[in-house]
């Protein structure tokens, strides 16, 4: 059974850590997750026991380096249900969204083509695309959003054309949270010739993902979102289209063989964009992490940070001083303003009662259109986050005009 | 500036320059104004600072943009100390004035309001706040400069 207090034992950081006196209330989650015991040591068993580069096969450390990054991409092939060969490790989202911007948008796309944004997009899902159209003079169009900021089928059916190549959206977006139907998005692309490029950041660590389900061509996620270590990412894509895609660094570990005329034969997919010493310790960790979320049950974790978020709706709403831009979200995020109150005073506000969350403009242009403000409060949930810490949110949120406290108490 | 200022006085001087700012706005003969445009790579604060100097006199000095309270107060209430003084004698109201935020010895007379925001080390994540106008000032003064 889904037990968070038990779930809490398992991370150092939700064990008496403290902030301007209070205990810690960690709700920065969509920014960065706490990692269990498990994945720390994973990490540290690499420097402990097993120190040796990849791709060294001569002894038996390198031999058991090489097994148990194998080993790895399995594990996060299972767990979005794709082929150990579509699994690319790389530092982040960002790497891999640039991956397949740099190495294959550059390669094949024209100035008479199109990639398709919504004004929802993460930076990261946006300004490698730019890039793109630099280099390749093609063009870059959003997919309308309706009244509350939501991607709908009807909005890309009426912008999608011949011309349009790649699509490229978040299947939950950093601010609003809306969950985008990505089975139905991905048949539209295809039926007109385009590529579906999933940004997972918010998705992957809190919803059961199945790629071949979804059918997109490319997913991108991150390793530190799932109780992972920093510095280790994902980049999945079809077989086919990865052997399509240049590498976007080359070097050691991504060659077959090359000559002084310049002819080379890089390795593979997924070697092949793999060119550096691997960031082993972070794949170690990745690994553990995903074994940890499975083992919880993706599915329980779902359910759990719904009812949680529902939780917090309900409570939240009660507060007339407070604004909330996403109430009908389905991820785990909400976003919110305490009338009259800037978003970081408020932010620097809740710090002073122990409380993380995360100030900022997130995206300027959905925030001007949208939610006609220039900055909010996110506070996002991971499934070790608890009602009584929501509880202290609330108590915390209802005095939230007095924001100056921070600087005086 | 009495030593014994409380706190709520301190709110208030904080909450008058973050609502009426008198030194927030972009000056309409800006080309005769050195500006720097100070964005924070952490947090939202996204401001501008206008220097017009007189030889060695900062004879104005505005700025204008998106920043928190604790930002835009501490800007207004450094236009109001710096303006009219030397270059010199801003440079000294600066050093005193960092040296306050973190915690090693200062002359709270040289300071005047500036003094409200001597508790920000106990948000030490504020302090970029309560610094990047002084900052900008600094640059301004060492020949640092946006050319657009």
């Amino acid at each position: 059974m889904f037990d968070v207090y038990k779930i809490r034992k398992d991370f150092p950081m939700l064990n008496n850590k403290t902030q301007q006196g209070h205990p810690l209330v960690y709700l920065d989650n969509a920014a960065t997750t706490f990692k269990p015991y498990k994945v720390i040591e994973a990490c540290n068993n690499y420097y402990l026991n097993e120190n040796a580069n990849a791709h060294r096969g001569d002894y038996d450390l390198a031999y058991k380096v090489d097994f148990n990054i194998d080993k790895v991409r399995q594990t996060v092939a299972n767990f979005i249900n794709a082929k150990k060969e579509e699994i690319v490790f790389t530092s982040g989202t960002s790497m891999s969204i640039n991956l397949i911007a740099f190495g294959y948008g550059m390669k094949y796309l024209t100035k008479d083509d199109e990639i398709l944004l919504t004004e929802a997009e993460h930076a990261s899902n946006v300004l490698p695309w730019f890039k793109v159209k630099e280099h390749t003079g093609c063009k870059i169009n959003y997919i309308p959003l309706d009244k509350d900021g939501r991607l709908s089928i009807d909005g890309l059916k009426k912008v999608i054309n011949e011309h349009t190549k790649i699509v490229a959206i978040a299947q939950i977006s950093n601010v609003l949270a809306y969950l985008v139907d990505i089975k139905e998005i991905s048949k539209i692309c295809h039926e007109h010739g385009a590529l579906l490029m999933v940004d997972g950041a918010q998705s992957v660590p809190h919803i059961k993902i199945d790629v071949k389900d979804l059918d997109c061509d490319f997913l991108s996620f991150s390793g530190h979102k799932l109780c992972g270590p920093t510095g280790i990412g994902v980049l999945y894509g079809k077989y086919n289209l990865l052997k399509l895609t240049d590498p976007f660094m080359t070097g050691g570990g991504n060659n077959a063989r090359f000559d002084m005329c310049g002819n080379v034969a890089f390795l593979q997919p997924p070697e092949k964009f793999e060119a550096g010493t691997l960031n082993i310790e972070g794949i170690y960790g990745l690994g553990a992490a995903i074994e940890y979320l499975e083992n919880i049950g993706m599915e329980n974790i779902e359910k759990y940070e719904k009812e949680l978020r529902n939780y917090a709706i309900s409570k939240l709403k009660t507060l007339q001083n407070l604004i909330i831009y996403n109430e009908f979200a389905e991820g785990s995020i909400i976003t919110i303003n305490v009338k009259d109150v800037f978003a970081q005073d408020e932010a620097s506000y809740l710090n002073s009662k122990g409380i993380c969350v995360r100030s900022g403009e997130h995206c300027a242009k959905i925030l001007h259109d949208f939610l006609k403000t220039v900055a909010t409060v996110r506070i996002s949930f991971s499934f070790y986050n608890t009602k009584e810490e929501i509880d202290i949110l609330y108590e915390a949120l209802k005095n939230g005009g007095d924001f100056l406290d921070a600087y005086f108490n | 500036m009495p030593i014994s200022i409380n706190p709520t006085l301190m709110r208030e001087i904080i909450m008058d320059h973050y609502n009426s700012p008198t030194n927030k706005e972009t000056p309409e003969d800006s080309e005769n104004y050195f500006h720097i445009r100070m964005d924070s790579t952490s947090c939202i604060d996204d401001i501008t600072i206008y220097l017009k100097l007189n030889n060695n006199i900062i004879e104005d000095i505005k700025f204008d943009g998106v920043g928190c309270t604790i930002s835009t107060s501490s800007t207004d209430i450094m236009c109001d100390l710096v303006k009219g003084k030397t270059k010199e004698e801003a440079f000294k109201i600066i050093e005193n004035y960092l040296n306050m935020i973190y915690e090693k010895p200062y002359d709270e007379e040289a300071l005047d309001e500036a003094i409200v925001f001597q508790n920000t080390h106990k948000q030490a994540a504020r302090i970029k706040c309560a610094t990047i106008g002084w900052n900008g000032l600094t640059k301004l003064l060492n020949g640092e400069k946006d050319e657009d």
